[in-house]
């Protein structure tokens, strides 16, 4: 074993500061919990969680969900390389009361929804792609 | 690649449990949430086979309370060890920030563990992380085996296999019976957050 590698990242790739994230939880508020959608979090590909904003009905174990939302992300990602395709645009998994919504913002985060069956897909990710356009600058 | 938020005082970390198939690293986290289930505040989630082997990752997370005023949440994985699951194992480690390795004490497994830290230092070679650099703590793990007359690699031989270059601590171990499975967890999360302390001041 040889140690050739370059290793200074024990922290995050990224730096958020205190008017960034408030700028997130604003338009997690604003355009997406506003809008019907009952829970979002915004993830870093490691499954932590930069922000997150409900509506106050949703009572789910989000560190849970998050970490499995990302290695999930990060799966389906991969089978779209195996196929040849640079992603798989769509990420919806489709429940009988809740579904979840899967948003790459950049290459660091992922926007996860959480939304009753009130809304409907094509409003939920109109609202989704003006939220990303929001925040995908921020790394 | 620990997630440090100023605003809510609050971090969360990733370690990794690796290793060969069968060495123990999800009895390790099993061991973990029984010994702690009053202040683990969720469920223990594990994505297996029906042959109840691991096929993505187990996780825990895990509230350890305040260091240096910051709320620290550890958020404990582990990886599937069979070989032919390196391409879900790498997902895994995406993002750790401490790693314990479980080696498997039984003699004829002294090969496979050889393998599974080999395979390590690769998977971390491509988020461009170092084996030599990340925090690590090795556990040598089925001490308890020797009771019952299975033949077991002495820990100077799995010290010499395993970590004559790589130094780190190590724990002779039992996921089984829970022996220094809580020593080895502390280690870990004493040395990621040793890592993380220039960050937090």
């Amino acid at each position: 074993m040889g140690s050739n590698y370059d290793d200074h990242v024990v922290f995050t790739d990224y730096t958020l500061n205190q008017e960034e994230l408030d700028h997130i939880e604003n338009v997690l508020r604003e355009y997406l919990v506003k809008s019907g959608i009952r829970s979002v979090l915004l993830i870093d590909m490691a499954g932590n969680i930069v922000a997150k904003c409900d509506d106050g009905t949703c009572e789910h174990d989000l560190y849970s969900l998050a970490a499995l939302a990302s290695a999930n992300f990060a799966a389906v990602d991969t089978m779209a390389k195996i196929v040849g395709e640079n992603e798989f645009s769509l990420l919806f998994h489709k429940g009988e009361k809740e579904s979840i919504h899967f948003s790459r913002v950049n290459n660091e985060f992922l926007l996860i929804s959480i939304v009753g069956k009130e809304l409907s897909l094509g409003l939920l990710r109109l609202k989704i792609g003006e939220a990303v356009e929001k925040i995908k600058h921020l790394r | 690649m620990a997630f440090v938020n100023m605003r809510t005082k609050e971090v969360q970390a990733k370690v990794v449990y690796y290793g060969p198939g069968r060495g123990g690293k999800t009895t390790n986290l099993e061991y973990i949430y029984k010994k702690f289930r009053d202040r683990i505040k969720s469920d223990m989630v594990s994505i297996k086979t029906h042959g109840d082997r691991t096929l993505f990752f187990d996780f825990l997370p895990f509230d350890i309370g305040k260091i240096m005023g910051y709320d620290v949440k550890i958020q404990l994985y582990t990886v599937p060890g069979q070989v032919k699951y390196d391409a879900t194992r790498r997902l895994v480690l995406k993002g750790v920030d401490g790693m314990v390795f479980v080696a498997d004490s039984q003699e004829e497994q002294r090969k496979k563990n050889i393998l599974s830290l080999k395979n390590l230092q690769e998977n971390l070679a491509t988020y461009k992380k170092s084996i030599f650099k990340i925090p690590l703590v090795l556990q040598y793990n089925k001490r308890d085996l020797e009771a019952q007359g299975i033949p077991l690699l002495s820990l100077e031989t799995m010290e010499k296999d395993l970590n004559s270059q790589l130094k780190v601590p190590f724990f002779p171990a039992s996921a089984a019976t829970g022996d220094n499975v809580v020593a080895t967890m502390k280690k870990i999360i004493s040395l990621t957050m040793t890592s993380l302390q220039s960050v937090l001041k």
